[in-house]
């Protein structure tokens, strides 16, 4: 190929990825303004609560105890080779609290929650219920988006700190049970490892990973094409966008809160 | 009461419309014809602001459409989309009560909700619809729900985007007599796009014939008939020969 042709369509590549940043952040910033500003819809408000916290936990448990389990598994036997077995309570909980249990939770929201928010915007956008909304007098940024990104900012972090502490329950379920740990050294030695500034971490965490599957939910849904393959795309395409920014997202904010 | 000048849109290289005038007069009913993708819901969503046109100033009541309060001049409007776009997620008297239960408009929800059953029941529904949902409802029931919802707030202007597309000749003759009676009734001004001539002579006072991002003509609907126009006379009979070409 023509090294010009070539520098050409990476230079398209490059602006339309700019672009397409730039929409998103647009977007972003649009929702939270909505967000904040009236009229406010309670109910749309209390269902995306109900959707998005509530209806997740049974998935968010699963894999948080079955992610605790196999990780006292693993630390037990990976410490076996220097001799530091012990180390099982202390390197559960922070594995839990710092990392696993954010990202884990965070992914588990984006394929649960961010998908189906796209796909249902989306599905309303191709059956023409966003222009109805509109000429209803209704904003969909304020029906659709603010309530479903306010209700992931404030149930995601509740969801994290569910999913640490069963995961935590799930390390301790095994070394008790399996690996022949005292359960109330266990128990006193996890509590006495935690420092203030993991639960934090944790927290932050899970409200920033919420605000972004939520928004790259909605993000999607309503920059939808037309027909099945339209929605299609706009729900594969949520989820992927969510589950990378995730991940970039708790490289950012594991730096700020551990490496200065 | 409603005028299009010079309007123009564009998708990429797809000029949809080029230029297009139209005048709708206060308390008429026009009805514009034309081609599967000549630009008619294009119009149409235009004068809602749904869609920016590229150039050309629309008005309504002499005041261009974008012009003031977006909440007050959309609560002049109603509108019967295509397929219904009922909210899937709403019970049906949620849907025809949605302006009512929510904006400048609200109402206490039971108010609402007799409103909704008393415009369920103007359309032809009965009361014990109202509580189920839209996955519910046939597409005739569906369409007459959309009508319902499309009237609750008493608009002054209310747009139909097909309303007979999907719906057998019977089922059709019912909503096209409905939004006749309904629209003379309320007093209403109506803009309704449809490929339907049974539609077009049961609905309109004034037809327009839209194609090639123009009217090409526009009268009476008694002197469609007559009108002379290559474009018209192809249209309303149906003929695969003339200047509109068969296949685009």
């Amino acid at each position: 190929m023509n090294p010009l042709a070539l520098l050409a369509r990476l230079g398209r590549t490059a602006l339309a990825s700019l672009a397409a940043v730039g929409r998103a952040a647009l977007f972003a910033l649009s929702a939270f303004s909505h967000m904040v500003r009236p009229p406010y819809y309670p109910r749309e408000f209390l269902q995306a609560l109900l959707n998005v916290g509530w209806l997740s936990l049974p998935v968010v448990g699963l894999t948080a105890i079955f992610t605790g389990g196999a990780l006292a598994l693993q630390i037990y036997a990976g410490g076996a080779r220097f001799n530091a077995e012990a180390v099982v309570p202390q390197i559960v909980a922070i594995g839990m609290v710092r990392e696993l249990g954010p990202v884990l939770v965070g992914l588990m929201i984006a394929a649960r929650v961010t998908s189906s928010i796209a796909a249902e915007i989306a599905t309303m956008k191709v059956t023409e219920q966003i222009d109805a909304l509109v000429t209803l007098s209704t904003h969909p940024m304020k029906y659709l988006v603010a309530p479903r990104v306010l209700a992931a900012l404030i149930t995601v972090p509740v969801l994290v700190g569910t999913g640490d502490i069963i995961g935590i329950m799930g390390g301790y379920t095994v070394a008790v049970q399996n690996l022949g740990f005292n359960a109330a050294a266990y128990l006193k030695n996890t509590v006495d490892f935690l420092e203030p500034l993991d639960i934090i971490s944790s927290l932050v965490k899970g409200a920033a990973f919420g605000t972004i599957a939520a928004m790259m939910g909605c993000y999607y849904g309503m920059q939808s094409g037309r027909g099945a393959q339209g929605v299609g795309r706009a729900t594969k395409g949520s989820v992927e966008s969510a589950a990378v920014l995730i991940l970039a997202a708790n490289f950012v904010l594991t730096g700020v809160f551990f490496s200065l | 009461m409603i005028r299009m000048e010079n309007v123009h849109k564009a998708f990429g290289d797809n000029h949809v419309l080029n230029g297009m005038n139209l005048e709708i007069a206060k308390g008429t009913s026009m009805v514009i014809i034309g081609g599967s993708g000549t630009g008619k819901s294009v119009a149409l969503k235009s004068i809602l602001g749904l869609i920016q046109p590229d150039s050309g100033e629309i008005y309504v009541d002499g005041k261009p459409s974008g012009s003031g309060d977006r909440d007050k001049f959309l609560a002049r409007f109603g509108m019967l989309f295509q397929g219904g776009a009922l909210f899937d997620s709403l019970p049906v008297w949620q849907n025809v009560a949605f302006r009512l239960l929510r904006g400048a408009l609200k109402r206490p929800v039971e108010e609402a909700r007799g409103i909704a059953i008393e415009k369920l029941r103007r359309v032809g529904l009965r009361a014990n619809v109202a509580d189920l949902f839209p996955s519910e409802l046939s597409g005739g029931m569906q369409k007459r729900v959309g009508l319902a919802r499309a009237i609750a707030a008493e608009p002054e202007i209310i747009f139909f985007d097909e309303p007979t597309t999907g719906l057998d000749p019977i089922m059709s003759g019912v909503i096209n007599d409905l939004i006749r009676e309904i629209v003379v009734e309320m007093g209403a001004t109506a803009m309704t796009i449809t490929h339907d001539m049974t539609s077009v002579r049961a609905i309109a006072d004034n037809v327009a014939m839209l194609h090639g991002g123009v009217i090409q003509w526009t009268g009476p609907v008694a002197e469609m008939d007559h009108s002379g126009d290559p474009y018209v006379e192809q249209f309303i009979h149906g003929r695969a020969e003339g200047p509109i070409e068969a296949v685009r």
